[in-house]
């Protein structure tokens, strides 16, 4: 990947370090406590193999998680951490950020604390557009409440609390986030580390927020979930996979494409056929998320045809945190820090001698 | 004309009318005068919890009581001397407080037909001489108004809306109030409009010029100044002074202030106020609702910086499952309820102490946290400061119980210096502090002081200190997830006992019983202090002996409170709920308490309290 052109400023403040860092640095001493063949194993590995390449202070760290399979996650990892409460995180992880520029923070979550209790909270991390890179591990299922259906399940799910099909239709979280005015979402996959890769580094260089949901197979109660993206017979056919500033071509043989509509709809093309001239270039910095929206509801949820993955969207705007310093700073710089006996005294006052 | 001048102790004073009259603004303003003047004084806003009600209404009638005197008072006055009701509404709301004999200046351009109907009146009461037993003042104070602002360059609306600067002006002469303020205070408030601003200054000088040349008023009142401690004043709200006092621990603790909140009423001017000291590197943030106000709090606090959210009752119960995280993380955390009328929405804009319980109790799981309630608005400012040293010196959220009438209500305030403040720093972790059986050390989050129990604070930031915490129990000590029952068990009684070693690190409960020789004591908590003090008072002017004790620490108590409560034969405890704290200390201490609860959405009457003792004297 050439050099982000947003040149890193989310850990711009960050303290760097210059010892050499391993996986093994981000590892704990706590026993991973995951279901044999869970999803997660994976994006752990992951995430302590690739946070090295960012080569931050171990301590300027900190993962904030919520409730879940998912929000184990801050115990396996050498960094500062914490395991909150159910739905919270993205707001927890806020006070942190909000008031410590100099940390990089992640949010782990699941479809179920960051779309159902901490849908609120959510939504509203992306819209301010705060600095934390929330990881959302989605499975489509409760791992820890053993095997409810969750937001993400697909309409008629049969679980243990629908035994005749869930009634309530899923969410697609990359279009909710889109509409939420997330500045950087994107969408990737536990079983394709190098994909994963890529998408972390692009979110950890983000300004703002970002939100990667992250395919999970939760072998125990769901498992299969995104096979067809997964398997070697289907994948290639049913993935497309998004580059900012190329065509977008898929398909076993790049025989299939996506291409914009004359009525502003964009849809799967064959490609001989429409010429690789008339694709869609990705564009994931568009300032206007309709494309990113439209692509991100290519898919059926049942069947999972034509899902996009990649970043979706990179846009640049000024983080919550860092308009929130600016305040404060030039504040201080018009009027001076501060003085505690004046603003006690006030301009109002009597003495008595 | 020359007018009789007579001098009173004290007075009280309630502005009354239409919410969109400007009743506060007049009553801030006679407040204003009245503290520079060097009164004592104590004040009580009512308003209602719509932002306009339907005008003319009584749903809509917004009030301001004032008691000023030349003696010290805690209370904001039990009946007014003088109510100024602007319309019918506000009149037929008030009445029933005002004792014959007293004041009742009212205008009389308000006294519509229509009007009348409209709040039940068939017969005008001006002419039906139903309001015989007062001194009443039927005063054009509309055109009156209209008419002093004749020629002006402003609408017959603007002109209207001046009026409540008539009476201000014309109240302003009858208690010989400066005026200085008040022009000062329009200059500022009008200055880019300046035609309002000559209509306001103009409607004031007429009120004044009114009372001076009317046959209507025949006498002048003074009320002479208090004598008060050296010191310099000045007046102050409840909220404002809990604001300051927010403010005064973060750089007394020298750690940046982060308020997550959401709007609430009464708590809101908290937010406002804290919004506007940027310069003192305060952080603010309105959060999306309750929850996330906290647990950003929670979050700011794990970096390092004094956490703090601010709300009332209802904020409280969907906070309540953050703040039990943070007495799991063992974090410091200031939580403010600003007590409504409850339950559920209940009451937004009238004062209530019926939170206790649920700050003692409302969380799942053993939970304790500690509770501080001030006793009047200026105290605000110290019980924020003793909150907050608490909360960080103990690393545990902490309960500040404030209530509407305290956040609203507003006194003389003598300043404190700065250099009298305490010093509230405390250190963060920066070592590793435990030995493992191999020799390697390491860092355990919960080691505890052994002191304070509290366990050390470890900031993001700091090498070789990685830790990972959150809501599951603990080890004792290393902090590592633990499901083992001993440790469990061990967890639980360590955070009760760190909550519970508090009480050695408070003032013990002062008792004021000048004979030393009384039976029976009468206990407040939070607001209830002037009242009950007032009524204390006036009890031993009449010769009984009663001692008086307040409570500022509801958990842990005070180490003496059982020894203090069991040394009388009778202990009485007004609180605005129906048995709260009576509850706790039967409970902690095997005492009987006398109740006396009301729930009526405002302060006890010192006269009520009165009666009660004499009652419970005379019956048992
Ligand atoms: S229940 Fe599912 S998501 Fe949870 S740990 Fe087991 S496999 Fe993973």
């Amino acid at each position: 990947m050439a050099e982000s052109v947003l040149d890193f400023p989310s850990l711009k403040l960050v303290p760097k370090t210059d010892a050499p860092q391993s996986a093994k640095d981000f590892k704990t001493d706590q026993e991973v406590r995951w279901c044999p063949g869970c999803g997660d194993y994976a994006i752990l590995a992951a995430v302590q193999s690739f946070l090295p390449e960012l080569g931050l202070a171990r301590e300027n760290i900190v993962f904030v998680s919520g409730i879940g399979c998912s929000s184990r996650f801050p115990y396996y990892m050498n960094t500062y951490g914490m395991h909150s409460i159910h739905g919270r995180a993205p707001a927890i992880a806020t006070g942190l950020a909000t008031s410590r520029q100099d940390l990089s923070v992640w949010v782990v979550t699941g479809d179920g604390d960051a779309l159902s209790i901490g849908g609120n909270h959510l939504i509203h991390a992306l819209r301010r557009n705060v600095n934390l890179k929330i990881l959302l591990f989605n499975n489509r299922i409760y791992g820890l409440t053993k095997g409810q259906y969750s937001p993400t399940s697909e309409l008629g799910k049969i679980t243990k609390s629908t035994p005749l099909g869930s009634l309530d239709y899923p969410f697609n979280p990359v279009s909710l986030a889109l509409g939420a005015e997330a500045t950087f979402v994107a969408r990737t996959i536990d079983s394709d580390r190098k994909h994963l890769t890529q998408v972390l580094r692009a979110a950890a260089e983000h300004e703002g927020t970002a939100l990667v949901e992250i395919y999970q197979n939760c072998n125990i109660f769901n498992d299969g979930a995104w096979d067809p993206l997964k398997d070697s017979e289907r994948r290639d056919d049913f993935t497309i996979r998004l580059e900012h500033g190329k065509p977008i071509v898929f398909g076993a043989n790049g025989g299939k494409g996506v291409a914009r509509m004359p009525n502003g709809t964009v849809q799967v093309v064959d490609v001989a056929s429409v010429g690789l001239n008339n694709l869609l270039v990705h564009d994931a910095h568009a300032d206007d998320p309709g494309v990113a929206f439209a692509l991100s509801r290519l898919s059926d949820p049942v069947r999972l045809n034509n899902t996009a993955i990649g970043v979706f969207r990179e846009v640049r705007r000024a983080s919550y945190d860092t308009l929130m310093s600016e305040q404060i700073d030039s504040e201080i710089a018009k009027k001076g820090a501060g003085d505690l006996a004046a603003l006690l005294a006030g301009n109002d006052t009597w003495a008595i001698d | 004309m020359t007018k009789e001048i007579v001098q009173l102790d004290r007075v009280i004073i309630r502005f009354a009318g239409d919410s969109g009259d400007g009743m506060q603004l007049t009553g801030d303003r006679f407040t204003s005068s009245t503290a520079a003047f060097g009164n004592d004084l104590s004040t009580l806003p009512d308003f209602p919890a719509e932002i306009r009600a339907p005008a003319g209404t009584v749903l809509g009638v917004s009030s301001f009581q004032l008691h000023f005197a030349d003696h010290q008072i805690t209370t904001p006055g039990d009946a007014p001397n003088v109510l100024v009701a602007m319309n019918p509404a506000a009149m037929k709301v008030n009445l029933k407080d005002l004792p014959r004999g007293a004041d009742l200046i009212v205008d009389s351009d308000e006294f519509t037909k229509r009007n009348l109907t409209r709040v039940g009146y068939e017969v005008n009461p001006l002419d039906d001489g139903s309001l015989n037993s007062y001194k009443v003042h039927a005063i054009q104070l509309t055109s009156l108004t209209v008419e002093a602002l004749k020629g002006m360059d402003v609408s017959k609306k603007e002109a209207e809306r001046a009026k409540n600067m008539f009476a201000l002006g014309l109240l302003s002469w009858l208690y010989h109030r400066p005026t200085d303020g008040t022009v000062t205070f329009l200059k500022e408030k009008f200055g880019r409009k300046p035609e309002i601003l000559k209509a306001n200054l103009a409607a004031f000088e007429a009120g004044w010029s009114y009372g001076e040349t009317t046959e209507d008023f025949s006498v002048q009142y003074e009320v002479a100044p208090a004598e008060m401690k050296t010191g310099t004043y000045r007046n102050i709200s409840g909220n404002i002074a809990l604001s300051y006092g927010l403010i005064a621990a973060g750089q007394q603790a020298q750690l940046p202030l982060y308020l997550g909140s959401y709007p609430i009423t009464p708590a809101s001017d908290i937010l406002h106020e804290l919004s506007k000291h940027k310069r003192f590197g305060v952080r603010t943030f309105q959060a999306e609702d309750e929850i996330a106000g906290v647990s950003a709090a929670i979050g700011a606090s794990y970096g390092g910086a004094i956490g703090l959210t601010t709300t009332s009752g209802p904020g409280v119960a969907l906070k309540s499952e953050a703040i039990g995280l943070a007495v799991a993380l063992e974090l410091p955390l200031v939580v403010v309820n600003v007590q409504r009328g409850g339950p559920s929405t209940g009451l937004p804009t009238k004062t209530e102490q019926s939170d206790l319980l649920q700050a003692m109790f409302g969380r799942n799981g053993e939970a304790p946290v500690p509770i501080i309630a001030p006793n009047s608005p200026a105290d605000c400012f110290d019980a924020a400061i003793e909150a907050v040293r608490i909360a960080l010196k103990y690393r545990t959220p902490v309960f500040l119980l404030s209530d509407g009438s305290l956040a609203n209500g507003s006194e003389p305030w003598k300043i404190p210096p700065v250099a009298d403040l305490p010093d509230l720093r405390v250190e963060f972790a920066t070592k590793l502090n435990h030995v493992a059986a191999d020799g390697t050390e390491e860092y355990w989050p919960y080691l505890r002081d052994p002191e304070t129990l509290a366990r050390p604070w470890a900031i993001p930031g700091t090498p070789g200190l990685e830790h990972r915490i959150g809501g599951i129990e603990k080890a004792d000590g290393p902090g590592h997830i633990s499901y083992d029952s001993d440790n469990h068990d061990r967890m639980v009684r360590l955070r009760q006992a760190k909550i519970d070693g508090i009480a050695k690190d408070i003032p013990p409960l002062a008792v004021d019983d000048p004979d030393g020789d009384a039976r029976i004591l009468v206990l407040g908590w939070g607001s209830t202090y002037g009242p009950t003090g007032a009524a204390v008072q006036r009890m031993r002017r009449t010769g009984a002996k009663i001692a008086h004790a307040h409570l500022r620490y509801l958990n842990p108590f005070p180490a003496n409170t059982g020894e203090v409560l069991k040394r009388y034969d009778k202990v009485v405890l007004p609180e605005m709920n129906l048995g709260q704290l009576s509850m706790l200390l039967r409970a902690k201490f095997l005492v009987d308490i006398i109740g006396f609860n009301q729930v009526r959405g405002l302060p006890f009457k010192a006269t009520e309290i009165v009666e009660f003792l004499e009652d419970v004297m005379k019956n048992g």
